[in-house]
């Protein structure tokens, strides 16, 4: 273990090095999911209104969504936009935005689909029951929409944390970029540390990641 | 717009373009042929290898694709395992998106009902016949279009490769900038090149995903 870089992490403070790295991704992906949520319930809601250019506009925004990879859409708003509009955004604030971007359209698709996912006839139980639209919503639909909602949006958050690790290429120094220090610094003692740098920092993303879609998986199985 | 900067660099694109395709659609087979696998393998409760397999689907559908590329390219040939940049894109993305198919696939199985297994059972066919004809053709229905969504997934995440050195796209359009300062052409051809790689595989996956809602039996 000597060699592969192992022993790197109790050296000073390497490992909190990386752990705070980890938070700073961590941070990024939490901020843009508590908006992406905000925002994507308006959306979802939104996309299920009958209005033909609206309708229109939802679908190109979904598609520019869809077929983007985030990191062409990062290098738009951190190059991009300085470039074009002379606006000088921080790295950390356009990979927000990039992500919120990306996180609405996602949330709101799964919005969109929980809400059309409730059969037709529980709208109509409800009002021969003699429910009024606000009581039919209130005790009928959001509380089925919210069971169906909650693990799909845990979803979304590992798949966020994931998708920050991009972060990385436009600057941010997250726990990827610490792991590089840290082996640039010890290139002459440890030649061998990027084995064991490496694979640290991809059991750290797994520490964060799996209970969080084990989470997920077992409230899916629980309330369906 | 700086068009004839524009008409210089198309060829540089177009090859980048070439690469990524090629490395994302080699991935792309690799992923399918391996999600078939453990698919299999966890369908019919093999011993063993099972538990391999899902150890497998969690690491790899719970990290970064960027995080498991700097693993194989930098961490594994300081143990003597040394590959091209080329071969690790092909066998990340194959990787990654083996985990995620063979839990498309895996759903795609489970979703047929065991009342169907059961009365094809009763009937007096072979478990081999019962797979073939009965459970195996709605599996598939019912797959296709988590296999588009991975697809289109899979084809995105190879905007991940530049991390790397790989001449891709994203490299291109990153080292354009850094030679010429030509940033809104650059990101303008990027945009449209990823679209020329995206939207008939997107537009694929809508026909398909509409075609294949009809699909359902029995409910």
């Amino acid at each position: 273990m000597q060699d592969l870089g192992i022993d790197l992490l109790f050296k000073g403070s390497n490992f909190l090095r990386l752990l705070n790295g980890l938070w700073v991704a961590l941070r990024i992906s939490l901020i843009s999911v508590v908006i992406s949520i905000g925002l994507g319930l308006l959306v979802g809601a939104l996309m299920t209104l009958q209005n033909k250019v609206l309708k229109v506009i939802m679908r190109i925004y979904l598609e520019i969504v869809r077929i983007m990879p985030q990191m062409v859409l990062l290098f738009i708003v951190f190059f991009g936009s300085t470039r074009v509009f002379g606006w000088n955004i921080s790295a950390e604030i356009s990979s927000i935005i990039v992500f919120t971007f990306w996180g609405t359209a996602e949330m709101g698709d799964l919005v969109r689909g929980a809400l059309i996912s409730i059969p037709r006839h529980q709208y109509e139980s409800a009002q021969a029951l003699g429910l009024s639209t606000v009581q039919t919503y209130v005790h009928i639909i959001i509380p089925q929409t919210i069971r169906r909602l909650i693990p799909l949006s845990i979803n979304l958050i590992t798949r966020m944390i994931k998708t920050t690790s991009l972060v990385m290429m436009i600057g941010i120094v997250e726990v990827l970029k610490v792991g590089q220090q840290i082996i640039e610094a010890n290139r002459r003692t440890s030649p061998n540390a990027a084995f064991g740098i490496f694979a640290t920092v991809f059991f750290l993303y797994f520490i964060v990641c799996w209970p969080i879609s084990k989470l997920a998986g077992f409230l899916e199985k629980k309330w369906s | 717009m700086d068009w004839t900067a524009i008409k210089e660099y198309l060829p540089l694109y177009r090859e980048a373009l070439l690469l990524t395709m090629k490395i994302g659609w080699i991935g792309i087979l690799l992923a399918f042929l391996l999600g078939l696998l453990c698919a299999a393998i966890l369908h019919f409760h093999t011993p063993i290898l099972r538990g391999i397999v899902k150890i497998y689907i969690e690491l790899f559908r719970n990290t970064p694709l960027l995080v498991q590329l700097f693993f194989i390219y930098f961490g594994l040939p300081k143990i003597g395992v040394r590959i091209t940049a080329q071969t690790c894109g092909i066998l990340g993305l194959g990787l990654l998106g083996g985990a995620y198919m063979a839990e498309t696939f895996r759903s795609g199985l489970e979703s047929v009902e065991k009342i169907q297994t059961e009365s094809a059972l009763s009937l007096g066919m072979s478990p081999l016949q019962t797979f073939r004809y009965v459970i195996q053709p709605q599996a598939v229905a019912l797959s296709v279009p988590g296999f588009m969504a991975n697809v289109i997934f899979l084809l995105k995440e190879t905007s991940v490769f530049s991390a790397i050195s790989l001449m891709d796209l994203m490299f291109t359009a990153k080292d354009l900038i850094g030679l010429y300062y030509k940033t809104t052409e650059c990101l303008f051809l990027l945009v449209i090149f990823y679209l020329i790689m995206l939207l008939p595989v997107s537009l694929l996956g809508s026909v398909v995903e509409r075609r294949m809602r009809h699909a359902g039996f029995g409910d």
